[in-house]
């Protein structure tokens, strides 16, 4: 059974988050007192084919780590989910 | 002397290709010949350069897909065995995602596209790509991005400030890297960088819309003239 690899990518902390910081702009403009901040990221799915959840992880941490992602300004999270 | 080939890569994407064409064909002695991403030769070129645009869409991030075409393992080669290969803007960021350069392009900080004449200082004239400008300079010389924001980590920035890496700076007209001068964002004002041994260079400006008098500035020419006396051994 296939997995479905479920990735977030954010950009790091430090790095200042122009989109994000529209939004939040945008957020108390409409009123909204108590939304402090609003940080953008992307949201990927891929269906890895394999039965082994270890080698699924395995495969999802390294497309993170080579294409997905940019470890200079970002950072990823992967949850795996069994497809049936 | 046979005229010097120099290479530019064509991704899907690229829009400033024949701009980058017609500025290196422009300096006599050089034949520039066009290098499909899908292809692995490099046509004996002396030298590469990767132009602008919006390679693969800018899709996932700006220059992260075109990093794996295949003729990137050939270009990568080459700047190992140090060769020069040139970026600019689009070319930059796919340098900076191959690992030829360190460090990363974010977002604009005013969050808007700039397409506009800037000025900028040219930091270290020691290199193949900038023998014939002085460091007294200020040049105009055109940028057109929405993610030209140079970040690296402080250990990095040390590190190209230590070892003259820093090739460009945003400025004022008075050569002054002020904050007012810098367009977009960039940590120390960074307009261009170079790699080490000094034979990659990524910039966000582009010298190859700054090398006709039509387009209201020449003062980019001068880095394919320095390109050239370096490869003809002048």
């Amino acid at each position: 059974m296939p997995y479905t690899a479920k990735i977030k990518v954010t950009l790091r902390q430090s790095i200042l988050d122009v989109q994000g910081k529209a939004v939040e702009h945008a957020l108390t403009n409409l009123g909204y007192r108590t939304v402090e901040s609003a940080r953008i990221g992307k949201y990927i799915e891929v269906t890895i084919n394999e039965d082994d959840r270890a080698e699924a992880e395995r495969i999802g941490n390294e497309i993170c780590q080579k294409l997905l992602s940019n470890p200079v300004m970002e950072n990823y999270s992967l949850e795996l989910e069994k497809v049936n | 002397m046979a005229d010097i080939t120099v290479g530019v890569v064509v991704f899907p994407g690229s829009n400033c290709d024949h701009d980058t064409e017609y500025a290196l064909a422009s300096i006599k002695g050089f034949r520039p010949v066009m290098l499909w991403h899908n292809d692995h030769d490099l046509q004996g070129a002396k030298a590469i350069v990767l132009p602008g645009g919006f390679s693969y869409g800018d899709y996932l991030r700006a220059g992260s897909i075109a990093r794996f075409s295949p003729i990137m393992k050939e270009v990568i080669d080459f700047a190992r065995k140090g060769f020069p290969v040139l970026g600019i803007c689009n070319g930059f960021q796919v340098l900076l995602e191959s690992g030829l350069l360190e460090g990363a392009l974010s977002r604009n900080r005013g969050m808007k596209f700039l397409c506009r004449q800037t000025t900028i200082r040219p930091v270290n004239c020691s290199t193949v790509f900038t023998s014939l400008y002085g460091d007294d300079e200020v040049l105009s010389v055109p940028i057109a991005h929405g993610e030209g924001n140079y970040f690296a980590p402080p250990e990095v920035l040390k590190s190209l400030l230590d070892h003259g890496q820093i090739a460009f700076q945003y400025t004022d007209s008075e050569g002054r890297a002020s904050d007012e001068a810098n367009p977009n964002g960039s940590l120390l004002n960074i307009a261009g960088i170079f790699n080490r041994e000094g034979n990659v260079l990524g910039l966000m400006p582009h010298p190859e819309r700054a090398s006709d008098l039509l387009l209201g500035s020449e003062d980019g020419r001068r880095m394919f003239e320095s390109l050239y006396r370096h490869l003809a051994g002048q």
